[in-house]
């Protein structure tokens, strides 16, 4: 970290006061050093690299991400090893800069939509690439626009008539020396978007593109010189990629609300407004209700969805080494789960960042607050990756095969274990929930199983729904649709139950009493909080009463009361350094009014005393009137 | 041609989008009007804003002064007057990017708050552009709680001036538009000191440029505030104050005056320096939240059936988005909403010109009642539009982050809503100080204003409903909401006397209750809301065909904000939760409804294609060409980028292999 931020080489002009291309052009600058600086100090391990890229680019996306995050690991994964005798030196040493090309314009999640295609041509043995439609051009790949020339292209396969699904491609794209595109390829980059620019997002089309056949990425699948295509082995193992990125949008999550709870919380630790007391000085304004009730939640839900990253990335490396050791067993749990805790991360996330930009009034609107460009950075995670909805329906249809399973009599094993219960209540014929009106709302472990409660019901509820349109002589995909929006409410709470459960297991291994004593005050905050947002779902089928209701609003605003003058050594922890939060509101030393001043000051508008506009404008027409 | 995924949807419609456009603009002539001001607007290359997007925040700014000064030019032209019958739509037609917007706020200061010898002078030298005026009121450390202002106005007998200071750096102006560059004078809310004591807030008329070259008069510092989400047009400034003298003529005195010998008089009421500011909250609940969720929703909902994804029955094509019963969750409560906001807003205003008649007569009685109605109503309206347009960002999957999709300008925009013109938290504890007043006083007997008799009702304690039709049923769905804001508000009144009974002082249980406080205001507001919208649908019984979609909109208003808050609804058991179920399953078989007449019902919205600048949203669909033409007008993409000769170039050829 101090390795970054002492080297001049790094620094440079507040972000916010430059245009799209120098944000372009100092992110590639910051890039090139960065692999040139990397080598100069032997950084190789990947997780060093990760800290080390974070602090140049200040958690901020940049032209070589696809290069560095997509290209090279493809490589690594999918190449054979005289593919990567060929291309993975040259990308290492970057006289290629690849990256990966798969999204279309008119198709996105749903991949086999794809329509760009690869038809091989034994003749000559290549591969002849062609974008057909519109909507098949490539678009939004990272870096395409103007810095790669190399592309990983996913395209549909032809060989001898028959197409044979998806398969990726290794297509140069710029000649080497005069950057200039390739005949038959049309390249650039995709306008302006809502943040990420510094990133040269770029279209791609290809007409009658020709690419040796070693340049299909054959690890797996193969075509023959004649044009014989061999399958893969299995396709599950193209699974192991996307459960593992999605996996770090969950700590993304994590991350990104936490930076902004801490400029929230500092700030309102700074700003005074009204009177609380009459005659009194105006007070701090996170000694309101409303504003501690607008932020204490989502301090909570950062420390809650910082363990829930922390053990999806375990369960990750655990079932990936069970993997390698050919044991499938887990994945599909692991997929699903990951899937949607992806989705209802980030959703909360989102929700959570804008909200406290809105805690900030209207100074959380200036980009120097920092909380603009945290949710323009972050926001799109919603959609890349798997869109969110198709996310949760994915989880979804795990969720409705266990349940089939328990209602055929097997057990499942899990997170979803809970829905044996299911079987058992059957058995004693008693309303799902009937038995649970003893939660006590002081004790996690009792609000974990009032979660579990609630996402058996919306499970069993949207699994009998499914099968009621089903009885309707429907077809399967038609009562799917049919009964998708109960489906996304099925899959949130079983979320929201994984999230409580894990945060509450996690504060038995909390030796030091202090902590233990503020974490669990943390996480009833997150429990209950969330009990209060969603108070229909456990009224309804009687979890919880009335009266428990009305004590459990109670009591979180008695926590909110209890975690306030911890506040702002809780967001302290999460350990910003300001340079890296790159926020006036959320400074450290908390002089905010005097550094938005100076901030202001630089403001391209102010660059002279007097703007051109008002020769060019404002006077001719004070004299013409 | 149109596509024909979009020209298939208009076939369908269920009625006609000509008389929906005409009733939601109030009349034949209106649409007409309209249509031609928007035409005459759009024709002009000079407000052309297809390069909004590539600008930079110089550009933008030099823009909106360029299309600001042709503004009048035009209007000269085309005898087209600020207070005509055309401005709303010049607005419209503008879509707000335009410099010297709070010019007219000035010039709407000092008519209201001046008296006629001021209006007399400042008016006419406004009007005709010899000044550029600002209202400087928010600062650094201080915003919506006028009282906390720092900046000192001290009056000094001697040279009958007033002095003017920002004691410390908090008290420095901040945010107020066209302070940055362009303003030559502002109005500024000041302390009045005179002879020592504090007479509160007041308006003052400074100089702060020079009238010759544009300069910072003498004790000015002022500059523009630096880039933000969004409004990179508009130069909001800040101004810090030394000693600045001002002659006595220069505060606003139509209701305050302080004499040449220091003697201070009021007439009427203190609260009428707000006014102007509860006269923007309502026409900003117009403009600036309810039309750009309706353009988010035209933008969202044509999108969605010309963009298909994925197979709904094997063997046929990949379906429309807008058929998966998510997609339309996502999408069409935001639809209804936008309705029952245009609906509610028209209500609002008709409630205002009332008052404004009244206050003009020097009658104040309305504008307790004016006060709580705007700013609950913008703080409900604006919150519920933010979230709409950002669900329909959300839903245009990745195209929606494109800035050429139009989304993601509009949210940015609609996000500062929430807090100018009053910061939405503080705005809704406003409206329940009102509300528990009323509350307090039905339940003593007392007479409460017309639009809250219903604190005073008694009504059954459960919900009537048998099967999930009966929640179709408008009596059904408004009692419960009624029910629940009576619940809401009565509990928190109640909670709030025990704590004060219990010792607690006044100000610690007005805090301790602020966050019940909140929801009982937004339950009242919806409420009337939703009251609203069944009213409207009563009268449009010549109209059957818009009555019947209608009807299905105000329905699916109402149970969608039953089902999305079904606690507050079963909470006390008037609903149960066998009806709740109900209510979900009559909420979902609404949507299917709807479904059919969704592009219809934003085509009778009435954009074009210029003001909604987007490439997902045209009226002809032609989404995909669109997007990769204006794409390839990206300056990114004209010019060679500086970073290839500069860093890539060496990096690619091999400067790295010397490592």
């Amino acid at each position: 970290e101090a390795l970054v931020i002492n080297d001049p080489d790094f620094q440079h002009e507040d972000l916010n006061f430059l245009s799209r291309s120098q944000r372009y052009e100092q992110a590639i600058r910051k890039s090139s050093l960065m692999v040139m600086k990397l080598r100069e100090y032997g950084i190789a391990d990947p997780e060093e690299i990760y800290w080390f890229k974070s602090f140049v680019h200040r958690g901020r996306p940049e032209p070589l991400d696809l290069h560095l995050g997509m290209f090279l690991p493809t490589l690594l994964t999918q190449a054979t090893p005289e593919q990567q005798d060929r291309f993975f030196m040259p990308a290492w040493n970057l006289e290629i800069i690849g990256t990966y090309a798969q999204t279309e314009m008119g198709h996105g999640t749903h991949l086999r939509g794809l329509e760009t295609t690869a038809t091989y041509d034994p003749a000559t043995q290549e591969f002849i690439l062609n974008s057909p439609t519109v909507t098949s051009i490539k678009w939004w790949p990272g870096g395409l626009g103007k810095t790669s020339n190399h592309a990983i292209v996913l395209a549909q396969l032809y060989t001898q008539g028959q197409c044979k699904g998806l398969h990726a491609f290794i297509v140069p794209i710029r000649q080497l020396g005069t950057h200039e595109p390739l005949p038959g390829i049309t390249v650039g980059d995709i306008g302006p978007k809502f943040g990420y620019d510094e990133m040269d997002n770029g279209y791609l089309k290809m007409d009658n593109f020709r690419i040796p056949r070693e340049n299909m990425l054959m690890k797996y699948a193969q075509v023959e010189p004649d044009g014989t295509y061999v399958k893969p082995l299995s396709d599950k193992l193209t699974y192991g990629t996307m459960v593992f990125i999605r996996s770090l949008i969950v700590g993304d999550s994590a991350r990104a609300l936490s930076r902004a709870c801490t400029i929230a919380i500092r700030y309102s630790a700074v700003r005074h407004q009204s009177e609380l007391k009459p005659g009194e000085p105006e007070p701090q304004i996170l000694d309101y209700q409303t504003q501690q009730y607008k932020l204490f939640p989502l301090l909570a839900t950062a420390y809650a969805f910082h363990f829930v990253g922390a053990y999806i990335k375990d369960t990750y490396r655990r079932v990936s080494g069970d993997i390698n050791e050919g044991d499938l067993s887990e994945l599909p749990e692991l997929h699903a789960l990951t899937a949607g805790l992806k989705a209802f991360t980030s959703w909360t996330a989102n929700a959570g960042i804008e909200e406290c930009r809105m805690a900030c009034g209207g100074h959380g609107y200036s980009r120097c607050s920092g909380i603009p460009d945290i949710y323009v950075t972050f926001t799109p995670s919603c959609t890349y990756e798997g869109e969110n909805t198709v996310m949760m329906l994915q989880t979804a249809r795990f969720l409705v095969k266990s349940y089939n399973q328990v209602s055929s009599g097997q057990r499942v094993a899990g997170m979803v274990s809970y829905l044996n219960d299911l079987s058992r209540q059957r058995i004693q014929p008693q309303h799902v929930a009937a038995r649970a009106v003893t939660v006590r709302i002081n004790d996690p472990v009792s609000l974990v199983e009032a979660y579990k409660a609630r996402a058996a019901r919306l499970v069993e509820a949207a699994a009998k729904n499914l099968q009621a349109e089903l009885n309707h002589r429907k077809s399967k995909e038609d009562a799917w649709n049919r009964t998708s929006v109960d489906l996304v409410r099925a899959s949130e709470a079983h979320c929201h139950y994984v999230i409580v459960k894990l945060f509450t297991a996690k504060l038995s291994e909390i030796s030091n009493a202090a902590l233990r004593a503020v974490m669990t005050e943390l996480c009833l905050l997150y429990a209950l909080y969330g009990i209060s947002k969603n108070t229909g779902d456990f009224l309804q089928v009687g979890i919880l009463t009335d009266a428990q209701i009305t004590q459990v609003n109670q009591h979180v605003k008695e926590l909110l009361a209890i975690i306030r003058p911890n506040a702002v050594a809780l967001v302290d922890s999460f350990d910003f350094h300001d340079i890296h939060l790159g926020s006036v509101l959320g400074r450290y030393d908390g002089n905010v009014y005097e550094n938005m001043f100076e901030w202001a000051k630089k403001s391209p508008l102010n660059k002279t005393e007097v703007h051109e506009s008002f020769h060019k404008h404002l006077k001719p027409m004070q004299a013409k009137l | 041609g149109v596509n024909p995924d979009l020209a298939s949807e208009r076939q369908t419609a269920s009625f006609s989008v000509g008389r929906l456009t005409t009733l939601l603009d109030g009349g034949a002539e209106r649409t007409r009007l309209r249509r031609a001001v928007v035409e005459a607007i759009e024709r002009d290359p000079v407000f052309s804003r297809e390069n909004e997007y590539f600008q930079s925040q110089n550009e933008r700014y030099e823009a909106a002064v360029r299309k600001a000064i042709h503004l009048q030019k035009k209007m000269r032209e085309m005898g087209w007057t600020e207070d005509g019958p055309e401005f709303t739509y010049i607005c419209r037609a503008l879509s707000g990017d335009v410099a010297f917007l709070l010019h007219r706020v000035f010039i709407r200061s000092i008519s209201v708050l001046g008296s006629d010898k001021q209006v007399a002078k400042w008016i006419p030298l406004a009007t005709e552009y010899q000044l550029i005026g600002s209202y400087a009121q928010t600062e650094l450390g201080h915003g919506t709680y006028l009282q906390g202002l720092e900046t000192t106005a001290v009056f000094d007998t001697t040279t009958q001036e007033f002095i003017l200071n920002t004691p410390k750096i908090s008290a420095m102006k901040w945010w107020p538009g066209d302070m940055g560059r362009s303003a030559t004078h502002t109005v500024v809310f000041a302390q009045l000191y005179v002879r020592g004591k504090c007479y509160g807030v007041h308006p003052f008329i400074v100089q702060i440029r020079s009238l010759q070259d544009h300069s910072l008069c003498p004790g000015i510092t002022a500059g523009d505030i630096g880039p933000k989400m969004n409004f990179e047009h508009v130069d909001n400034g800040y101004l810090m104050l030394q000693n600045v003298r001002i002659p006595r003529e220069n505060m606003l005195n139509k209701f305050c005056e302080v004499q040449p010998d220091g003697t201070y008089i009021r007439r009427g009421s203190q609260k009428i320096n707000y006014f102007t500011m509860t006269t923007v909250r309502v026409s900003l609940i117009s403009d600036e939240v309810i039309l750009p969720l309706m353009k988010a929703c035209t933008i969202a909902i044509r999108y969605s059936v010309v963009r298909r994804q994925s197979k709904l029955n094997p063997g046929e094509e990949e379906a429309k988005i807008l058929d998966y019963q998510t997609q339309q969750e996502k999408l069409l409560p935001p639809l209804a909403a936008a309705y029952a906001f245009h609906f509610i807003n028209n209500y609002l205003h008709k409630l205002f010109d009332r008052g404004y008649k009244e206050i003009q007569g020097r009658k104040f009685d309305s504008l307790p009642e004016l006060h709580a109605f705007s700013s609950g109503f913008k703080a409900m309206v604006s919150q519920h539009c933010i979230a709409g347009v950002e669900i329909c960002l959300r839903a245009c999957g990745g195209h929606g982050y494109s800035l050429l999709s139009g989304l993601p300008s509009l949210y940015t925009k609609i996000f500062a809503s929430c807090i100018y013109e009053g910061e939405n938290t503080i705005l809704l504890l406003q409206t329940a100080r009102f509300l528990i007043k009323c509350f307090t006083a039905a339940s003593a007997g007392r007479p409460i204003p017309p639009s809250v008799t219903y604190l005073a009702a008694v009504k059954p304690r459960k919900c009537p409903a048998k099967e999930k039709l009966d929640f179709l049923s408008p009596d059904v769905y408004t009692e419960a909401y009624q029910h629940t804001a009576i619940r809401l508000l009565s509990s928190t009144a109640a909670k709030l006397q025990d704590l004060i009974q219990s010792g607690v002082e006044k100000h610690e249980a007005w805090n301790q209750c602020t966050v019940q406080l909140v929801q009982a205001a937004k339950a009242h507001c919806h409420y009337i809301t939703v009251k609203n919208f069944v009213e409207t649908v009563e009268k449009l019984e010549n109209e059957a065909g818009i009555q019947k979609i209608m009807k299905h909109l105000c329905d699916l208003f109402a149970l969608h904000g039953i089902f999305s808050n079904a606690g507050v609804f079963l909470h006390d058991g008037y609903i149960s939760g066998a009806q709740m179920d109900m209510v979900t399953a009559s909420y979902l078989d609404l949507l299917g409804v709807i479904r059919k007449d969704a592009v219809p019902l934003v085509d009778a919205f009435d954009f074009t294609d210029k003001s909604l600048n987007s490439a997902l949203g045209n009226f002809d669909g032609h989404v995909y060409q669109r997007l990769y033409e204006w794409a390839q007008k990206s300056p990114t993409n004209k010019q060679m980028s500086p970073a290839y000769v500069r860093y890539l170039q060496p990096l690619l050829h091999n400067k790295l292999s010397k490592l």
